[in-house]
């Protein structure tokens, strides 16, 4: 116990000392938040777009009207020959081609089929899945106003009403704020601890260490505790961030989340420690720390829903501590789901925790070679 | 008599090389025995084998009665070691350097204060217990790094080139504090480059090549080995001197120490002969470690000590 308590002041004192580190445990949350929240948008509105209309009609600019009026596409330049809407793409000053035939009116008023093309530059997929997905619906629409207007009873036959829960409006930041909270947690807290150990063998005082009666759990305990609160001060200015910035509403009870977040702290602090028992220098245990960040980053469901994902890769990212505490805290926070649901979650970064501690001390030896 | 170090066989192999080579030796309670040899000699690394951070390839040894390889942390409480890196946390003050050892030694708060107390004299650094360890210098780094080293009053200290790089005023406070610390019965196993140091330890363990040489205070050491009476010469051209002093029948062996020549004559009536053919009078002088040194390496390069 006298051990572990003076590894612990150590450490603080140390950390205190450090304002680099303390600068970047602040910094890091306060600035990822700020870049990320506001940047990451999945949903593309606004998408410049050229077009190139044949027809100029009342048709044509009725149908142009709904384009528009969705939000989605912006009319920034008019086109007059199919080459001006090529180079326009291709240049990539617009990424949305609308081209109405000389035939539109005409086909519109026979009854037959009235085509317009869109055209859009697919080498950013998100815009393109965004853009096909409204274009699709806007000719839905469309055409569905015009063929209520023939049937005898004015009705359409299916009437699908979707309730998108626990994120009505669709805010991306609601669904993005908790989720890089998370990684910036992981990233500085594996960051921090996968030095811990290697820069005393570097520094040449953790030859000293082993000649004296200190056990490895102490040692592992005594640097991992300091930094559990700075893990809790990170996720206190996120949060911070999170609700005064982008206004994130926390229906679920903090308390819980702060209880919950400890076995994440835990977990990601295990798996920094466990690099710096394997690594054998600092510079090695930033280029592990980063080889384990990015499959965390990609794979948690951070980025790309987990459901998306191939099987092997959905097996994979269950040994991501990230995709269980994405699961906490989008539950806590968007859902204001308790912990009888997180049971699951919270057992597998339990288990984590222990399984990179047990594996730290028994990789940590009291020798030297 | 109970052995503070006892060690057989003891060997220490990387890959091909042989650091430690079948060492066996015994270390009397309270004596300050010092490791001389060469760089590479395996000094450093049968310090670590005895300080239970490096495994022994072969052999066994006791340290203070416990059994090396089977009650390593039971030796870990009554023993210090000290590196020539001067182990200490840079980014710290002095105090919190030995607040920390004391609370790794699990010194008894009651008891802290004044053992604090008591290493900040010893390392000459009451006063000064705010400032960074960075912004000392290596003489007060060298005698903190041992405070923090011995704050829990081990019955064992080992030293490993306590001394390198540090200034010769530095050097001896040094030695004072060792010397403090066998007087009230501490046993300190030091390694060292310097013979003056050397001479001040009670017995010395000659080590060449991974092997124990010779084992003894540095008197019987001399009188073991240097068998005859050893003179000092001291010719304009000493370099070309060396051959033709060691063709005469009676010279045993002779050594180039700077501007001098050390000649071992096989008795010291043969003085005058010496002085006849070569020309200069020669002075008798007490022959130093360092005679006996060159005396072992050069038996180990002839086909070893019986």
């Amino acid at each position: 116990m006298d051990r572990i308590l003076a590894v612990l002041k150590k450490e603080f004192l140390q950390i205190r000392r450090d304002r680099m580190t303390l600068g970047i445990v602040l910094m890091i949350p306060l600035i990822q938040l700020l870049l990320f929240g506001y940047a990451i948008q999945t949903e593309v509105k606004h998408i410049p777009t050229t077009v190139f209309d044949q027809s100029l009609s009342a048709q044509s600019r009725d149908m142009l009207e709904a384009f528009t009026a969705s939000g989605y596409f912006d009319v920034t330049m008019t086109a007059d020959s199919y080459d001006v809407v090529t180079h326009n793409i291709d240049s990539g000053q617009a990424k949305v081609g609308i081209i109405f035939p000389p035939d539109f009116a005409h086909n519109l008023k026979r009854g037959t089929s009235a085509q317009v093309q869109v055209i859009v530059d697919a080498s950013d997929s998100l815009l393109a899945n965004q853009a096909i997905a409204t274009a699709n619906s806007i000719g839905l629409i469309k055409s569905q106003q015009i063929l209520v207007q023939k049937m005898p009873s004015r009705q359409l036959p299916y009437d699908i009403r979707v309730r998108p829960w626990y994120n009505p409006d669709g805010i991306t930041a609601y669904f993005m704020v908790p989720a890089i909270l998370g990684i910036v947690v992981t990233m500085t807290m594996v960051i921090l601890t996968s030095v811990a150990i290697v820069r005393e063998r570097e520094r040449g005082t953790l030859e000293q260490l082993l000649v004296t009666p200190i056990k490895p759990l102490e040692l592992m305990i005594g640097k991992i505790l300091p930094y559990i609160a700075m893990g809790y001060i990170q996720i206190t200015v996120a949060l911070l961030v999170g609700v005064l910035v982008f206004h994130v509403p926390i229906r679920g009870s903090l308390l819980q989340l702060y209880l919950l977040t400890l076995f994440f702290i835990t977990a990601s602090l295990g798996l920094g420690l466990m690099i710096s028992n394997i690594a054998k220098n600092q510079m090695q245990a930033f280029q592990m720390s980063f080889f384990v960040m990015l499959p965390s980053i990609l794979l948690s469901g951070f980025m790309f829903p987990r459901a998306a994902m191939p099987r092997f890769i959905y097996y994979l990212s269950d040994i991501i501590p990230l995709t269980y505490y994405l699961d906490i805290i989008r539950g806590i926070i968007l859902k204001g789901i308790g912990f009888e649901y997180l049971i699951g979650q919270v057992t597998a970064l339990l288990v984590f925790s222990i399984f990179f501690l047990v594996i730290s001390t028994l990789k940590f030896k009291k020798k030297i070679v | 008599m109970e052995y503070a170090i006892s060690t057989r066989e003891l060997t220490r192999r990387f890959g091909d090389f042989t650091a430690v080579d079948s060492l066996t030796m015994d270390i009397i309670p309270g004596e300050i025995c010092g490791f001389l040899g060469p760089n590479g000699a395996g000094k450093s690394t049968a310090i670590r084998m005895l300080c239970g951070i490096l495994a022994p390839s072969s052999g066994m040894a006791t340290v203070l009665g416990y059994d090396l390889l089977r009650e390593t942390e039971k030796i870990k409480p009554k023993i210090a070691y000290m590196s020539q890196k001067f182990s200490l946390y840079d980014d710290l003050s002095v105090i919190q350097n030995l607040d920390f050892y004391a609370g790794i030694y699990s010194i008894s708060a009651r008891h802290r204060r004044k053992r604090m107390q008591e290493m900040l004299e010893l390392a000459q650094l009451t006063g000064r217990e705010k400032d960074l360890v960075a912004n000392l210098s290596s003489g007060y780094k060298q005698r903190l790094a041992l405070a923090a080293a011995i704050i829990a009053d081990p019955e064992l200290v080992f030293l490993d080139e306590p001394t390198s790089g540090v200034s010769p005023t530095s050097r001896r406070q040094f030695f004072e504090i060792i010397k403090t610390l066998a007087e009230k019965g501490t046993t300190v196993i030091v390694t060292t480059h310097f013979m003056d140091e050397a001479e001040r330890c009670d017995r010395i363990a000659f080590i060449n090549q991974g092997k124990l040489m010779a084992l003894d205070a540095p008197d019987q050491l001399k009188q073991q080995f240097i068998a005859g009476c050893m003179v000092e010469l001291t010719p304009p051209d000493p370099i070309n001197y060396l051959d033709q002093l060691s063709s005469l029948p009676y010279v045993k062996e002779t050594s180039l120490h700077g501007s001098q020549i050390h000649v071992l004559l096989a008795h010291e009536e043969y003085m005058s002969q010496l002085a006849r053919d070569c020309g200069h009078t020669p002075e008798p002088i007490e022959p130093s470690l360092e005679d006996v040194f060159i005396h072992i390496a050069r038996l180990r390069k002839e086909g070893g000590v019986s």
